[in-house]
């Protein structure tokens, strides 16, 4: 059993079968990648595992739980978390503010009336989140607004707000596009960091390949709504059927 | 210094400061001088004064912190003024539990409110309350004043009457507003030179209620609570998938910001015991959101500024009619004078609010942060003239924290 288990997932929009009978399984402390072509379905399959989108049929358990119409917020309280395409952060707010909040929501569960206190006088939410900062090599940057900041610093906040949680899982949506070459290998150094320093299970959506065989120690390759092969990174590499999907048959 | 930095405590004394000194700030011309009629300085002005300022301090709250743009609040308003008049009717002239009560029943009424409209955001969210508000208006207006059940009294306006009940009334007690025998009317008057100041017991009462409600708006600023508003106005994606319910949060603001409506509300009818279905009309519910915007959402003390600049203009530019006019210009030859009249005619008395208009679009297309962030560009020119090395220091310090 892997501590997310997707079982016979089928999503229709009017006419197009967005996902077709997916059955994925992603084991515990490993780093899963799913790759696809355009319109295979990986954005949906996405949705469906965060409770954005309820399946038609089919169920997705995380470590043994149901997540299918559950809140978003809820899911995350559960132990997952996910990074964004476009990394969502704060933007009004410093970067150590946006360290705070995820840390109060792990501490304080989805809503405490917490009006009287004074923000500045929670020292061990305060010590933690700058803690957290100087793991990421941001600590000089705390009193910054976050919305000024370079992309590949964003993303940083965003992956480190998220880890400061402690979750278990930690869905990742093409975290490199758009990126720098530079800003690119930083992200993948960290999450290598990442999964090696932790008891983290990690799921990537990832369009660059350059990413993906970096990172994954298992991929599965969808087209068109289904699930082609699930294999080791060295293995999907010169198999026939990926070929086909990424360039088409003649190739 | 109880519990705020040294910034926001210096904050703290100014509004202190300006409140209890306003007798004498807003007084700056002799009375018997061609300037007096600029003059603020007396009960009926100064109450409106803090009372809708601690209106716009709790539409800050909402508004400032989370974003979510109210249309109708002025309901709350009302809501209070019809509870405190009912206690007047009731218990008697006491305005203590007059006031307590219009704070429950906006919270109520707000929580009420909340639910239902904080179902949506952005605006839909503001067409909601509107709705909201101006079914209020209706409910007060008609529906709830008819012989058999009358709430509200209609168009005539709640007040109380010789043959209501008033149990706790005594004879000894004034018969008009009053905090345990102190009539809010009592007005001890100051003669220096030719200045008269003003000290009214009910501006004071007022006055001590928003210094707390504005020390209790910092305290809410600052907390985590306030931390997680400004966090839903700026991302609430992110909110959401950091494991946080927006939905709480965002009706716990709304209710405050009612509570804080609904005791102004209360207060206007504690310092003049008569309530009309117009304080709900959504007008006065788009009154409070100039206000708001004009001193600077987001900030501390722009809503203050804000709600004394527009009742200072409603009741000062309100007054000048033609023959003031002529009075001015009576140094320039007779053609001249009347040009200049009629051109700014249009401006002042029944026109002041198109002043107002012309004001808000200039502060809104030049100065997006209200009167505060005037009053921080003006502080940044001077400090760039003083030393022009730590000028760029002031500026990143400034841009970091909403004050």
């Amino acid at each position: 059993m892997g501590i997310l288990e997707v079982k016979n997932v089928n999503k229709r929009f009017g006419g197009l079968q967005a996902l077709g009978d997916v059955n994925l399984s992603v084991q515990e402390n490993s780093v899963h990648a799913i790759i696809g072509p355009n319109g295979a379905g990986k954005s949906t399959l996405l949705n469906v595992l965060i409770g954005k989108l309820i399946p038609d049929t089919g169920s997705v358990m995380f470590d043994g739980q149901s997540v299918l119409g559950r809140k978003p917020y809820e899911i995350c309280q559960m132990g997952i978390s996910r990074v964004f395409q476009t990394p969502e952060i704060f933007g009004e707010l410093s970067v150590l503010e946006n360290m705070m909040i995820p840390i109060f929501a792990k501490r304080d569960g989805a809503f405490r009336m917490h009006a009287i206190e004074n923000s500045s006088n929670e020292k061990t939410i305060i010590e933690q989140a700058e803690h957290m900062l100087e793991s990421l090599n941001m600590a000089d940057q705390r009193h910054d607004n976050s919305a000024s900041m370079s992309r590949g610093n964003k993303r940083r906040l965003e992956i480190g707000m998220c880890l400061s949680q402690n979750p278990r899982l930690l869905l990742l949506d093409e975290p490199t596009a758009g990126m720098a070459r530079a800003d690119t290998n930083n992200t993948i150094d960290l999450l290598k960091q990442i999964s090696d320093e932790r008891d983290i299970t990690i799921a990537i959506i990832e369009h660059d390949m350059h990413v993906v065989f970096s990172l994954a120690q298992r991929i599965t390759v969808l087209a068109q709504g289904t699930p082609l092969v699930e294999d080791t990174p060295d293995n999907i590499k010169g198999h026939p059927k990926v070929r086909e999907a990424y360039l088409g048959e003649s190739a | 210094m109880l519990g705020l930095t040294k910034k926001d405590f210096n904050l703290l004394l100014i509004v202190v400061a300006l409140a209890l000194l306003a007798p004498f700030i807003l007084n700056p011309f002799p009375s018997s001088s061609g300037m007096a009629q600029f003059n603020a300085g007396y009960p009926d002005l100064m109450q409106k004064f803090v009372i809708f300022g601690i209106f716009a301090i709790g539409f800050n709250i909402l508004f400032g912190l989370t974003g979510y743009l109210s249309f109708g609040h002025a309901a709350f308003l009302g809501v209070g003024s019809y509870s405190c008049v009912w206690m007047f009717k009731l218990l008697g002239y006491n305005v203590l539990p007059g006031i307590l009560l219009s704070v429950l029943t906006s919270g109520i009424f707000a929580y009420l409110i909340g639910i239902v409209s904080l179902r949506r955001s952005g605006i839909y969210f503001s067409i909601l309350t509107l709705a909201f508000a101006q079914m209020s208006f209706a409910l007060a207006y008609s529906v709830l004043s008819n012989p058999k059940f009358n709430l509200t009294n209609g168009e005539t306006g709640l007040q109380v009457y010789a043959d209501d009940p008033q149990i706790f009334h005594s004879a000894s007690a004034p018969d008009l507003p009053h905090l345990f025998g102190l009539s809010m009317r009592a007005t001890e008057k100051l003669q220096i030179g030719g200045w008269e100041f003003q000290f009214n017991a009910g501006y004071y009462l007022c006055a001590i209620i928003m210094i707390v409600m504005f020390y209790l708006s910092i305290r809410i600023f600052r907390s985590p609570f306030g931390m997680m508003l400004r966090a839903i106005k700026s991302n609430n994606t992110r909110m959401n998938y950091t494991g946080l319910n927006a939905r709480p949060y965002t009706l716990a603001a709304f209710v405050i910001s009612g509570m804080y409506a609904g005791l102004a509300g209360g207060l206007l009818s504690a310092m003049d015991p008569l309530a009309g279905a117009e304080r709900m009309q959504w007008t006065a519910s788009g009154e409070v959101v100039l206000m708001t915007i004009l001193g600077g959402a987001g900030t501390l003390i722009g809503p203050v500024l804000g709600s004394g600049l527009i009742k200072y203009f409603e009741n000062i530019f309100s007054k000048i009619n033609s023959t003031v006019l002529h009075n001015w210009f009576s140094f320039l030859p007779d053609g001249l004078e009347d040009l200049m009249v009629t051109l700014i005619y249009p401006f002042v008395g029944k026109g002041w609010h198109l002043t107002l208009g012309v004001m808000f679009m200039l502060i809104v297309i030049f100065l997006p942060g209200g009167l505060v962030e005037g009053g921080q560009r003006i502080k940044r020119l001077f400090t760039r003239k003083k030393a022009s090395d730590t000028a760029e220091d002031e500026t990143a310090k400034s841009t970091t924290p909403a004050e």
